[in-house]
């Protein structure tokens, strides 16, 4: 595997007043790697994520992803990642297709790019039909999909999804995690949040968070073994128990 | 019974939420309605809980009839709605002394019952309902829906967007209030929680596919599924696809659940065909089927 | 009983934990009826003038150094000549010129009928407007002197009469006018927000499934307001009273129960809301523009409604408020008793009667 770091985290902190979120965390992702981040709630993993993607300052710390450093570049950060969170997908009161182009335009796609890539998406996902339906009426698990692959029409290095299958039918969250598993086959970088268990199961690495701190970081297997389980539910339970 | 439910249909407009829906729940069961976002459980719980009038078919509550005894209902059941419904300018304490006064009752008197769940989160009970994790916001709704001893307790989604530890712990709560003749509905869109209840229903896209217990559904379940590993999975999903024989390939956690259409599937032949593929450390074996499994093939 | 007293408790938490109502509730009112009372008046002091005195006799002297004596205008200097007033203005000192017409005693004898002319800056209207008003307030003023030293009638054309304010006093008309506003305010919009923000929290789903009947909840919900718009209510009367001057001629037992009526009409008003939005934003929304916006336009705290168009005329009816400004001006001022505002007490009981079976009506016992 071609072992060239995307996401290079050192010590990175983040304090709210007198309450540390997250505990100077260390850890480097691989180009093309789909990684898992997980963590209890309240462990700190979302604002962790949020200062990877640009939105929040580390306190202390340092971080570059894809070649930028947060602090200091953070516009260029965005530019070149993808982001996609569960509570915010679509806009509901736009079609499928205006949902696309709006998505495409604040990325800067040129009116050409977005008509390709409006016409290909809607042909890849089977959407011909309903393109012209607004996004509220498609069922939750094909919002989620659609999305996905919005966060993915600007080509970037490195995508990063928020609990994306969060509520979906088994089935759709398979299809999901095959799209997953086929953009990371063309070396885009997976950084995912996931609360299913058997989902960790399908990353390269995952990384799980306790309080702020990284306690665990290895490949589910190795995890498994080190920890003497059979699942990675075993590694979460064994590693997060006894906390709040 | 305590909970029967008979040929329940509701419609929004034009879209059927539920669709003919009948089972019953008995005296001191913990049920479950395990479906995706969308499925129709939380219309079902409204209905039961006299919130909404279904278009078709009648349901009872503890013997009460959801339209008629209405009041009835209101007074001798708990429940928790899909969002922990909870003050968030108002501290544990003050929320749970709300919830009693207005049941008319006070906490001493009902300690006994929420005793487990609320010691777990009186250090913090002067702190905000807005300021508690996920986790302690759970076992607070709970606790409020608890504090009047009610016959039958309805949790929608208890679980939904709750870390595995706390949901783990959650559902060892619900064991500990089964014993104390608390009859549960729950809902959930995990699927490995639905083997923590006595019966299940399988719900998707406003109809019950399957009423059971969990060991049942997986028992009856008469196909045969093999766990395929390999080193590069995305790879092997896609070679698996196009395997002649194949029924149909999901991930599941570390390995693919691999199901063929033939009797007489033999796994040396497929094993041929992945090496062919150019595979490495592949692995072929029976494995026992999931309520997951299940779901996903109904 | 304990179940009610619990439930105002819980809403008193909220109001008191939340900084917006209580800005809302004691900030609003006090800021209000500074802003009205200092700020946005309709006073005039010491506007420079100029007279154009043709006719020069003992008469118009008179009424000159009435004007000049006054606080309200400074007679900057005296012009000789009509063609001398566009040039006055120009030069922008002087906002209003006033013309005595030639032989004004004479015709005020002769005719019984003399004219002034008031000719003024129109590039603030406001200004020119009070202007206008003053000028005509002294010069009548100045009638009634008149017939009293001759025993048969004369007259000064005059246009705008003032009546029940003879300081001319704008605030008069502004405290009654914020306090209906502040009510209207607390009690509609903070009722109608604070029901559908259970609905939106989705505590209105538990509070339904629960022993308190749909009444109960409305009650609790409402009590506080109707306590704390009483406050409000006294501390703006207050305000007018030690602030502002303002007198409060009738009887207070009255303007206390005229206020809680409105208050009631006010609070059904906002639960009628509540029963049709279903977020705190759309609650807020149908408040401002469908309570408020009338009140400040149609119930003639601003803009007097007998100079409105006929249409406009007939709509401020239906406008609670507009009833409860005429009521509570007539006991603040003209010291009023219930047998002269009886008929717009009783539209008010019947608004408030109307709106409080139609939001029982519309208040549902299940979600849909």
């Amino acid at each position: 595997m071609n072992q060239e770091k995307i996401i290079n985290v050192k010590n990175l902190t983040k304090t709210f007043g007198s309450f540390t979120a997250v505990k100077s965390i260390s850890f480097d992702v691989n180009q093309g790697e789909i990684f898992g981040f997980l963590g209890a709630n309240g462990a700190g993993k979302t604002t962790a994520m949020k200062m990877l993607i640009g939105i929040s300052k580390p306190t202390s710390g340092e971080a570059v992803v894809a070649g930028f450093d947060v602090k200091t570049q953070s516009e260029m950060v965005k530019k070149s990642i993808g982001y996609m969170s569960q509570k915010f997908s679509m806009y509901d009161d736009l079609t499928i297709k205006e949902n696309i182009t709006f998505f495409g335009g604040i990325y800067g796609l040129s009116r050409i790019q977005i008509k390709e890539k409006t016409a290909e998406l809607i042909y890849e996902l089977g959407l011909e039909e309903v393109a012209d339906k607004l996004v509220s009426a498609l069922p939750l698990g094909w919002k989620q999909k659609l999305s996905f692959s919005v966060a993915l029409l600007h080509e970037p290095k490195i995508v990063f999804l928020d609990e994306p299958t969060g509520g979906v039918d088994p089935i759709t969250r398979r299809q999901f995690w095959e799209m997953i598993y086929a953009e990371a086959h063309k070396g885009t970088t997976i950084f995912v949040t996931t609360h299913y268990m058997d989902e960790a199961e399908y990353c390269d690495r995952v990384s799980i968070m306790v309080e702020g701190s990284i306690e665990a970081l290895d490949s589910p297997k190795n995890l498994k073994k080190q920890y003497n389980v059979t699942s990675m539910n075993d590694v979460f339970l064994k590693l997060a128990r006894n906390v709040e | 019974m305590s909970i029967i439910v008979q040929n329940i249909s509701k419609s929004y407009n034009d879209i059927k939420a539920v669709e003919n829906i009948s089972f019953e729940v008995k005296e001191g069961e913990l049920f479950g309605l395990i479906g995706p976002d969308g499925a129709g459980k939380t219309t079902i719980f409204r209905i039961l809980t006299t919130l909404l009038l279904s278009n078709e078919g009648s349901a009872t509550v503890a013997d009460f009839d959801v339209v008629k005894d209405y009041k009835s209902i209101r007074n001798s059941v708990g429940y928790m709605p899909g969002k922990f419904s909870l003050y968030q300018d108002l501290t544990v304490e003050e929320n749970l002394t709300f919830f009693a006064t207005i049941f008319g009752t006070t906490i001493e008197e009902n300690y006994d019952l929420i005793k487990d769940i609320y010691i777990q989160i009186e250090p913090f009970k002067k702190r905000r309902a807005g300021a508690l994790s996920g986790g302690m916001k759970q076992k607070l709704a709970l606790c409020c829906a608890l504090i009047h001893k009610p016959k039958v307790l309805f949790l929608d989604e208890p679980t939904t967007g709750v870390d595995p530890v706390s949901r783990k712990e959650f559902w060892e709560m619900l064991k500990q209030l089964q014993k104390k003749g608390i009859t549960i509905l729950v809902s959930t869109p995990y699927m490995d929680e639905a083997a923590m209840c006595d019966r299940i229903a399988l719900i998707q896209k406003g109809k019950i596919l399957k009423i059971d217990s969990p060991e049942n559904v997986t028992k009856k379940y008469d196909k045969i599924i093999y766990d395929i590993r390999a080193k590069d999975t995305y790879q092997l999903i896609q070679d698996l696809k196009h395997y002649p024989s194949q029924y149909s390939v999901f991930a599941f956690g570390e390995y693919l659940h691999y199901i063929d259409k033939k009797q007489n599937f033999n796994s040396t032949e497929l094993l041929t065909y992945l090496q062919n593929k150019n595979h490495t450390e592949i692995e072929i074996h029976i494995s026992n089927p999931t309520i997951e499994d299940v779901f996903m093939d109904l | 009983m304990k179940r009610f007293i619990g439930f105002v408790k819980k809403e008193f938490y909220h109001i008191f934990r939340d900084k917006r109502s209580m800005f809302i509730l004691f900030g609003m009112p006090i800021a209000q009826i500074m802003l009205f009372g200092f700020a946005i008046t309709n006073e005039i002091n010491n506007v420079n003038i100029a007279i154009l005195d043709q006719s020069k006799d003992s008469e118009t002297q008179k009424i000159i150094n009435k004007i000049n004596a006054s606080q309200y205008f400074n007679i900057e200097q005296k012009i000789s000549s009509e063609s001398q007033i566009e040039s006055v203005f120009k030069k922008g000192k002087v906002k209003a010129v006033l013309v005595f017409e030639n032989q004004f005693i004479k015709n005020l004898q002769t005719k019984k009928q003399a004219k002034v002319q008031v000719i003024t800056d129109a590039t603030d209207p406001n200004i020119a407007n009070a202007i206008t008003n003053y000028v005509n307030a002294i010069l009548q003023n100045y009638t009634q002197e008149f017939k009293r030293d001759s025993p048969s009638s004369y007259q000064i054309q005059t246009q705008t009469q003032l009546y029940y304010n003879p300081e001319l006093k704008s605030v008069f008309n502004f405290v009654p006018g914020v306090m209906t506003i502040i009510l209207m305010l607390v009690s509609a919009m903070m009722t109608s927000i604070s029901i559908t923000r259970e609905k939106e929290l989705g505590t209105m789903e538990v509070l339904l499934v629960s022993p308190l009947r749909p009444f109960q909840v409305i009650i609790g919900k409402v009590f506080p307001y109707v306590f704390l718009s009483i406050i409000n209510a006294t501390i703006i009367v207050l305000l007018g009273f030690f602030v502002f001057k303002m007198p409060v001629e009738g009887s207070l037992f009255l303007l206390s129960f005229e206020s809680i009526l409105f208050i009631i009409s006010a609070l059904s008003l906002g639960i009628l809301i509540s029963t049709i939005s279903n977020s705190q934003q759309t609650a807020m929304m149908i408040s401002l523009m469908g309570l408020m916006l009338p009140v400040i336009i149609l119930s003639g705290f601003i803009f007097p409604i007998s100079s409105m168009p006929m249409p406009m005329q007939i709509i401020s009816n239906i406008i609670p408020a507009k009833w409860f400004i005429i009521i509570i001006k007539a006991i603040m001022l003209k010291g009023a008793s219930i047998t002269i505002i009886w008929k717009e007490t009783l539209i008010l009981i019947g608004m408030t009667v109307f709106f409080i079976v139609l939001s029982i009506k519309k208040y549902k016992i299940r979600l849909e």
